[in-house]
């Protein structure tokens, strides 16, 4: 049996007068990859966001591996690697100086040697001296998986990651997510295109208004038809 | 009836004792100053207000420390609502000083330390308000306004101090006020003096009961809300 | 040990990005210098005495020219979400608040070192060097920190450019205060124990700005 990596236990999250979260309880093991789908608003980004230590819950407990993210929240960071919706990389700085930065900032050995590898990993080892203004989109997204693969990190957390991305890159982002499993890492991440969502993942979690309304592994779709039916249904239920 | 509700009434009525007592005591039952005549009678009033818009400061910034130690929405409303209060009592003080100021000084403002560092909190207390009023969401609102909340009640200690300081450089006027009041006061006066920072001060008080609970009811009409759309 | 690596980090990353453009730095110059020349011109009109109040022109110049690479600092954080990213990192919040503090300290620090010989030049006076350096270095110590903190808090407001000063004059102005009359002290040559009191509150602030900010600053990054 694997370990678990993320184990997420009652989360409660409101903005002002509306849930955005409510009483989301989900785990997820070793080498697993889930995906997070549900309608605009349903809490996929707070609830990484959350998981992420970027935001700070109402009620309830995240665990990462055997950290209590609450408690010891920098050892959690230290074990997480993170893509949002922006590319956290500074314009006026080369790819390099970006990556060398963030390594710091983890306190890592032997860095120049760590970011060849992670930059021949996502292909931008002939760009590390470009100023990161003049990378197109799609090699900055390339540089954003690389700063998050710089630390090594047991858990990945990838919010809406297709977004933006050319078919290479989106490939090249599969492969490292597909690449995560023999690596013994958990992925979790959020999007919209169920069709390659779907492809990778080994389970999918279905959010709506803030909670879990399924939770379903591989074996529950058949194909991409069979998923949507659920998902159709889910929708419609109580609306 | 709550059993709040009925504290909140006796604190009321309290308030409006000393209010009154506080107005006559002041009008009728102190005398009349020598050197500075009626005037002199607004100083009563005006010490009340400036007790209580220093008083309003370390109230904010207390409540803000507790918010950001226990995260409690509580704390949040006192702060606010104490600041509310705190630029209406710092707003009078201002006032009735520069109404005292034209007969005795023969101008509406001076520069003295004191006017000025009492135009340094008011200038703080409109910060804070309008932080509160320009930041993006609850809880960070909360968060920066404590912050604010604590940093600009550093402020009043020194504030104080650098008034000495300042005085000790270049002495002002203000030495003929303190012979006039500190050393010059009859029974009488400081009776009233004490009654009238009281009513001030009570009266702070009653309203900082009554603008929380104002904005508590308003967040549980919140969390009703939420509560129904959750279903 | 890893604290201070983690500050280097940041103050290195500020640099290195503000050698690259110089956008900044040569805004906060050009401004203080505009400054400058406006005083200097209306004081002309009047013949004042630029030792009585030069003091004052110089920290207008200052702390306005300051307030823009202020506001710069974490609306810079902001553009690309790169302050998440930081806060993402296994980073105390109290390193991130130094790092920034300090480059703040070094950015306002070369304007000044600009403006101050200017000054000099244009209005003809000689510059008593020594007690004048370190009472602006101190009077920007603790306007740094201040600012660094409230500069955060502005950035993630609906109103950043006009916040940041609204927030931060007020309450600095005590500190500025010290700094003017400490500063007009050395322009005119007065003695130490005439404005010592001034001195002492100079570092008073300077100490309770650098802790306080330093304490609070977590609440202000993070969500």
């Amino acid at each position: 049996m694997s370990e678990t990596l993320i184990a997420v236990e009652r989360l409660d999250k409101t903005f002002g007068a509306r849930w955005a979260l409510r009483d989301v309880t989900f785990n997820v093991a070793q080498g697993e990859i889930v995906a997070l789908v549900g309608p605009n608003g349903a809490g996929k980004t707070t609830l990484l966001r959350i998981i992420g230590t970027l935001a700070r819950p109402n009620a309830g407990q995240i665990r990462i591996g055997k950290i209590p993210l609450a408690e010891h929240p920098n050892s959690a960071r230290a074990a997480i690697g993170f893509v949002g919706h922006q590319t956290f990389m500074y314009d006026d700085l080369t790819a390099w100086e970006n990556l060398n930065f963030y390594a710091r900032l983890y306190d890592l050995p032997n860095i120049s040697q760590r970011i060849r590898q992670v930059a021949a990993r996502v292909g931008i080892e002939n760009r590390l001296n470009d100023v990161t203004r003049t990378l197109s989109r799609g090699l900055q997204q390339r540089l954003t998986i690389a700063r998050m693969l710089l630390h090594e990190p047991a858990v990945l957390l990838l919010d809406e990651p297709y977004t933006g991305l050319d078919q290479v890159a989106a490939d090249l982002l599969d492969q490292i997510m597909a690449d995560a499993k023999p690596e013994g890492r958990a992925v979790l991440f959020s999007t919209h295109d169920l069709e390659r969502g779907l492809a990778i993942c080994d389970r999918a979690i279905v959010l709506k208004a803030g909670r879990v309304v399924h939770d379903l592994s591989r074996g529950a779709w058949r194909n991409l038809a069979g998923f949507m039916e659920i998902y159709a249904r889910v929708l419609e239920e109580r609306k | 009836m709550r059993n709040s509700d009925r504290r909140l009434d006796a604190l009321g009525l309290a308030t409006l004792v000393f209010v009154i007592a506080g107005l006559y005591m002041a009008f009728l039952y102190a005398q009349t100053e020598v050197n500075m005549g009626l005037v002199y009678r607004i100083f009563f009033f005006h010490l009340g207000a400036v007790a209580a818009g220093f008083f309003a400061i370390i109230v904010v910034a207390v409540a803000g420390i507790a918010y950001l130690r226990t995260n409690a929405r509580a704390w949040d409303r006192i702060a606010e609502s104490s600041a509310e209060i705190g630029i209406v009592f710092c707003t009078i003080a201002l006032l009735t000083g520069m109404i005292w100021a034209r007969p005795i000084w023969g101008v509406w403002w001076t520069w003295d330390p004191r006017l000025t560092s009492f135009l340094i909190l008011w200038l703080i207390y409109i910060a804070y308000l309008m932080l509160r009023a320009s930041a993006r969401d609850d809880a960070r609102v909360a968060r920066f306004s404590a912050v604010f909340g604590i940093v600009g009640a550093l402020n009043v200690p020194i504030v104080i101090m650098s008034a000495r300081v300042w005085r000790g450089i270049s002495p002002v006027l203000f030495q003929e006020t303190q012979q006039g009041f500190t050393f010059g006061l009859t029974p009488e006066m400081t009776q009233t003096l004490v009654v009238c920072i009281t009513a001030c001060l009570l009266l702070f008080f009653y309203l900082l009961a009554l603008r929380t609970r104002l904005e508590a009811v308003r967040d549980e009409l919140v969390a009703l809300r939420r509560a129904r759309s959750a279903r | 040990m890893k604290f201070l690596r983690q500050v280097l980090a940041i103050v290195q990353k500020d640099l290195a990005a503000e050698l690259r453009t110089k956008e900044n730095l040569s805004a906060m110059v050009v401004f203080a210098l505009l400054v400058l020349v406006i005083f200097n011109f209306a004081f002309e009109l009047q013949g004042v005495d630029i030792t009585v109040l030069g003091s004052g022109v110089l920290w207008v110049a200052f702390t306005f020219s300051g307030i823009l690479g202020l506001g710069r600092s974490f609306a810079a954080e902001k553009d690309k979400g790169s302050l998440e990213g930081v806060l993402l990192s296994p980073v105390d919040r109290g390193a991130v608040f130094l790092g920034k503090a300090t480059s703040n300290f070094l950015f306002i620090t070369v304007m000044e070192a600009v403006t101050l010989p200017l000054f000099a030049l244009l209005n003809n006076v000689g510059m008593p060097w020594f007690p004048l350096i370190p009472y602006i270095l101190l009077g920007t110590l603790g306007f740094a920190a201040m600012g660094t903190l409230l500069s955060a808090v502005a950035a993630s407001t609906k109103m950043r450019e006009v916040m940041l000063p609204i927030l931060l004059f007020p309450v600095s102005i005590p500190l500025l205060m010290a700094a003017v009359k400490l500063t007009g002290g050395a322009l005119q040559a007065r003695a130490f124990a005439d404005v010592s009191n001034w001195f002492n509150i100079l570092i008073v602030y300077d100490v309770i700005f650098l802790v306080v900010a330093f304490w609070v600053f977590e609440y202000v990054v993070e969500e």
